[in-house]
């Protein structure tokens, strides 16, 4: 059924988001830590658990794809409540320095992409003759 | 008529939302197809005419919260939120590849340290070279520009006045929404296209909306991965604005 779907979503979703808070509370952050990443990686582990037990049946994948759909409209919606105004507005000290930390961001991703792909290759290098051997 | 018409709205605004963005949707992938010829993404247009109208918005009704503070949109606030928005982004973890993420893992952790260190500097810098001298004021000002909430949460650690705490708000605000539009016309020359460079895109970048939007405007199966980083930003950033970076700062301008 698809509820069921939607539940193991919702549960998942409370579970992350409370972990996240009470992890924020223990390490004095007045902020969720990672709780969504923690939900997500929930219901990864869930999901894949209960299709290998066969559990789910594509109604109850449905459940969760029709959010995983409507997840760009969601997006839209959040962008329409933006507050474009206050960050135009901020003056020009304020879009120089966002303008200036997205540049730093954007250049670093093929940076770090380097660092990753030698390791990984490195790793499947000496993971190979181990596996061999 | 009005009045019926924005009692309908209230009473159902959820149901008002998904009509509103429906529509936008359908207009910005037909504007997608019969311009652009499909180039660019339908969802990007989308996301663009989103942050027009939340422009329009607050120019007309001077509030804080978009085309929400437009009585008969009130309901895009709810499809908007927080809850809706985390709850549809927890769902696209769903079709997550875990092998992809373990490869990406330390990479990502890499990924999330330096995204905060590079656009604290980077808001610092900037607030140097606007006669910033204080370690309070700049400090404040870096991590607005991590995000908008590790600003305020630095500023009040640290007894920022309300006037830098504001600057920092909209610091964070510009690079949020610059991400969502910048994503996808940048994506190309960076090689942001597998699941690994989101992971990494996802760290350095922070900003869990602006990294949803841009990733959803780039290309939708990107999302999960990216946004599982990105949850750790903020909470990473309200960890170290007030403590080792505001001792940083407090080593370099005394």
């Amino acid at each position: 059924m698809i509820i069921y779907g939607v539940t193991l979503l919702s549960v998942c979703t409370l579970t992350g988001i409370t972990a996240g808070k009470i992890l924020g509370t223990l390490i004095g952050v007045p902020a969720n830590v990672g709780g969504v990443g923690i939900a997500m990686i929930l219901l990864i582990l869930a999901g894949s658990y209960l299709s290998k037990r066969g559990l789910i049946d594509m109604k109850t994948e449905q459940g969760v794809e029709f959010w995983s759909a409507i997840y760009i409209p969601v997006v839209v919606a959040m962008a329409a409540k933006q507050n474009v105004m206050g960050a135009l507005t901020g003056g020009p000290m304020a879009i120089t320095a966002g303008i200036a930390a997205v540049a730093c961001g954007f250049a670093l991703v093929p940076m770090l992409a380097r660092i990753g792909a030698d390791k990984a290759e490195e790793n499947e290098k000496n993971a190979s003759p181990a596996t061999s051997a | 008529m009005y009045e019926s018409l924005l009692h309908t709205t209230d009473k159902y605004n959820l149901v008002a939302g998904f009509a509103v963005i429906g529509v936008t949707m359908w207009f910005s992938y037909w504007i997608s197809g019969r311009f652009t010829k499909g180039r660019i993404h339908g969802s990007a247009i989308a996301i663009l005419l989103g942050l027009t109208m939340a422009y329009f918005g607050g120019a007309f009704t001077g509030g804080e919260k978009g085309v929400v503070d437009i009585p008969l949109l009130s309901g895009i606030g709810l499809l908007g939120g927080s809850m809706l928005r985390d709850f549809a982004i927890v769902a696209t973890g769903f079709g997550v590849n875990i092998d992809e993420l373990k490869r990406a893992g330390m990479t990502g952790v890499i990924a999330l340290v330096m995204g905060i260190f590079s656009s604290f500097f980077a808001g610092v810098a900037v607030a140097m070279a606007f006669g910033y001298t204080d370690a309070v004021s700049l400090t404040t000002i870096g991590a607005g520009t991590v995000t908008y909430i590790v600003g305020p949460v630095t500023g009040a650690a640290l007894g920022a006045s309300s006037e830098v705490m504001a600057l920092s708000i909209a610091a964070g605000l510009v690079k949020s929404i610059l991400v969502m539009i910048a994503t996808p016309f940048v994506a190309p020359m960076i090689g942001l296209n597998s699941p690994r460079t989101a992971v990494i895109f996802g760290g350095l970048m922070g900003t869990s909306s602006g990294v949803a939007a841009g990733l959803a405007a780039t290309d939708p199966k990107l999302v999960p991965y990216g946004c599982l980083t990105a949850a750790f930003y903020t909470a990473l950033g309200c960890l170290l604005g007030p403590s080792i970076l505001f001792i940083m700062m407090r080593a370099i301008a005394g």
